[in-house]
């Protein structure tokens, strides 16, 4: 696909930590509305790549774009965020002593300035949104607990709710189903497939089940490049992809 | 806008504290100027220049409470800016003295008649006029402290790193205004001041007019420290505190936020030491020496970090214990401020008011239960936390969760 009718642009990308090649002319396109699953053995590096396009890690080489026309290599976090690019956190991270309520309310698009928060007073369609979002990620009779108090799944679901909360084009979701139990891996599924009708996703999982139940393209990361690109089957059935998931 | 901004501060806690506060402002000074000698109400000249002090500690102490306990960001040379903001003061108080100085020269103060300056420097010019030196209490602190910390910030200096070079900040000051010719008095620094705003200096009058003034600056500090951390700008400081990074994944951008509370907790530093020096009489480079520093942090550690009257309770009380201790014991106060700190840390981490206010969150907390088992239909998990509250906020130690500790956790 071509750059200019791209949401994500990856080309060449290269990052080496010490020598070791964490991503090796990575080269990656994600269309409009498209949601893409991605899948790797551990140290694949996508994570990584989630880290070059958030600016976190700058890339030794390589292009990348979003929206076609703005080069995410030159900007920092703050400003990709702004762009619309959300991102979900391998590990989960919500802020711990705020509670569910004030970690969405946090997150919810609205001007990132010290003096536009300073003077800030929340607004009834805020409100609104919140308790849309709440009720989305389940977590509504938690509202007023702190964050650190809820359990692994539930802190997966209330950093969805954050990314949500943001509204990007573009999510990134890192192992959204790490640690959660098979019901709750169904649920996010079904989650993540509602919030791609109206949003641009990319989702790493290592879960087969789960990725197949999302029922979308995937490309397969080795060795920080790819592997193979395509349907479930299509993938599954390609020999190196079977050789490094065994092979391991 | 602005009215909601400041309705903000108000709540329970800070109505006792502000009640706390006038009836002090209030009582110390009558119980000076009003009671006679030997009544019991009447309050010595000495105490009432101590207690001063005091609250001019405890508004040094709410200034890096605000960065350290809501932002996370350990100063340790925050006496630095409470120096300059005293130099600043000692300035114009040195020449108001104008001929009554020991060399009686009209126009430069005596020690650079002593060091036989001819002129005087361009840097003392405009200190004669009283709101010129309270405009440089502070924008001298504060435009230090803006340049700091956007170099620091900027290239993301954070946690021991950024300790350090603020202890290097004030060393570095420290040998500066040792030196004779900076032009600040040297090792003597600034001292005989005769008279403020045209009130003797030494007068009981004045001595309680500065009282009240300190009393009010913590107040109005306090409000404004109140007002910032209740407000969403407070909640995203809390963020930064305690997942910098995921702040930053959110669109937030981080050094900003910094620089505002670390420019503004200076500008607070400075007024302190504005207050200090007029009521002990004299500024010295002393006052740079990086222990200082480090003190407020135990004081603001011993109240309890992150909760503002924690930080005023902390320096109170502490220096409440050093004045006896050097009276009484003067080889042991440095043993038992160690030990203080030590015993603070391993056994209230969350400092006096910060362990008193989980107790009673933890009461609440109970009570609430049992009357939602009694069949009132609020479920437990509603009422325990204040969602604005943002920082002592600890996790509730009810029996059926077990909750992880909220510790800072960085983002991945
Ligand atoms: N900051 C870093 N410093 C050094 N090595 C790193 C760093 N981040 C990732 N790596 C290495 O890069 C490789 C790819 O890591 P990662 O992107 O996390 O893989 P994945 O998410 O696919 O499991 C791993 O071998 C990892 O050890
Ligand atoms: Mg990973």
């Amino acid at each position: 696909m071509a750059r200019s009718s791209s949401l994500l642009y990856l080309d060449g990308v290269s990052v080496s930590f010490d020598g070791f090649k964490a991503l090796n002319e990575l080269s990656l396109t994600i269309a409009p509305g498209e949601m893409r699953a991605i899948i790797g053995p551990n140290g694949a590096g996508k994570t990584t790549m989630m880290d070059v396009i958030t600016g976190k890690t700058r890339p030794d080489s390589g292009e990348v774009f979003f929206n076609g026309t703005v080069d995410l290599t030159g900007e920092d976090e703050a400003s990709i965020a702004e762009l619309g690019i959300g991102r979900k956190f391998q590990k989960p991270t919500v802020f711990e002593s705020h509670t569910v309520w004030d970690n969405l309310e946090l997150a919810l698009k609205a001007p990132r300035g010290p003096f536009a928060t300073l003077f800030h007073v929340i607004s009834g369609g805020e409100k609104k949104r919140v308790e849309y979002l709440l009720d989305l990620i389940r977590l509504g009779s938690k509202r007023h607990e702190l964050a650190a108090n809820l359990s692994h799944g539930q802190k997966q679901w209330l950093e969805i709710g954050m990314l949500l909360a943001q509204d990007p084009k573009l999510l990134l979701v890192d192992e959204p189903a790490a640690g959660m139990t098979d019901a709750e891996t169904a649920e996010t599924a079904e989650l993540l497939k509602d919030i791609a009708n109206d949003h641009s996703v990319v989702v790493v999982e290592h879960d087969m089940v789960f990725v197949r139940s999302l029922g979308v393209k995937v490309t397969v990361l080795h060795e920080g490049s790819v592997l193979a690109e395509g349907s479930l089957d299509h993938v599954s059935a390609d020999e190196r992809v079977v050789e490094v998931y065994l092979g391991r | 806008m602005m009215s909601s901004f400041l309705f903000r501060a108000m709540d329970a806690r800070a109505g006792i504290f502000l009640a706390i506060m006038a009836a002090v402002i209030v009582l110390v000074p009558a119980g000076n100027l009003l009671m006679p000698e030997g009544s019991t109400f009447h309050v010595p000249n000495y105490a009432v220049t101590l207690m001063g002090k005091y609250l001019t500690y405890a508004l040094l102490a709410l200034a890096v409470d605000l960065v350290w306990g809501y932002c996370g960001i350990l100063s340790l040379g925050h006496a630095a800016f409470f120096a300059l903001g005293g130099y600043a003061m000692g300035m114009y108080l040195m020449r108001q003295i104008g001929t009554r100085g020991v060399y009686g020269d009209p126009i430069l103060p005596d020690f650079m008649v002593f060091l036989n300056w001819g002129e005087l420097p361009w840097y003392w010019y405009g200190f004669d006029m009283f709101w010129f030196a309270a405009l440089m209490v502070l924008l001298v602190p504060g435009v230090l402290a803006f340049v700091f910390g956007w170099f620091a910030f900027r290239s993301r200096v954070t946690g021991v790193y950024l300790s350090i070079i603020t202890q290097a900040l004030t060393y570095a000051l420290l040998l500066a205004f040792f030196r004779n010719d900076m032009g600040f008095g040297g090792n003597n620094g600034l001292t005989d001041f005769k008279d403020i705003l045209g009130f003797d200096i030494q007068a009981d009058t004045t001595r309680a007019g500065l009282f009240a003034a300190s009393g009010l600056a913590l107040v109005v500090c306090f409000l404004i420290c109140r007002a910032i951390t209740r407000s969403k700008l407070g909640k995203v400081l809390v963020a930064v505190r305690d997942a910098e990074s995921r702040t930053r994944f959110l669109g937030y951008r981080v050094e900003h936020y910094k620089l505002f509370v670390w420019t503004l907790s200076a500008m607070m530093a400075g007024i302190a030491g504005a207050l200090y020096v007029p009521q002990v009489g004299i500024i010295n480079p002393g006052e740079f020496a990086p222990a200082n520093s480090i003190e407020v942090v135990i004081w603001v550690a011993v109240g309890g970090r992150g909760t503002l009257v924690g930080a005023v309770l902390g320096a109170v009380l502490v220096n409440f214990a050093k004045t006896w201790f050097t009276a009484a014991l003067p080889d042991i106060w440095l043993f038992a401020l160690g030990g203080l700190f030590v015993v603070v840390t391993l056994f209230l981490p969350k400092g006096i008011v910060g362990t008193l206010s989980q107790g009673w969150t933890a009461l609440r907390q109970r009570k609430v239960s049992e009357d939602f088992e009694a069949g009132s239909d609020q479920p437990p998990s509603q009422a325990p936390q204040s969602p604005a509250s943002p920082a002592n906020v600890s996790p509730k130690k009810s029996a059926s969760t077990v909750p992880a500790d909220a510790d800072p956790q960085p983002a991945e």
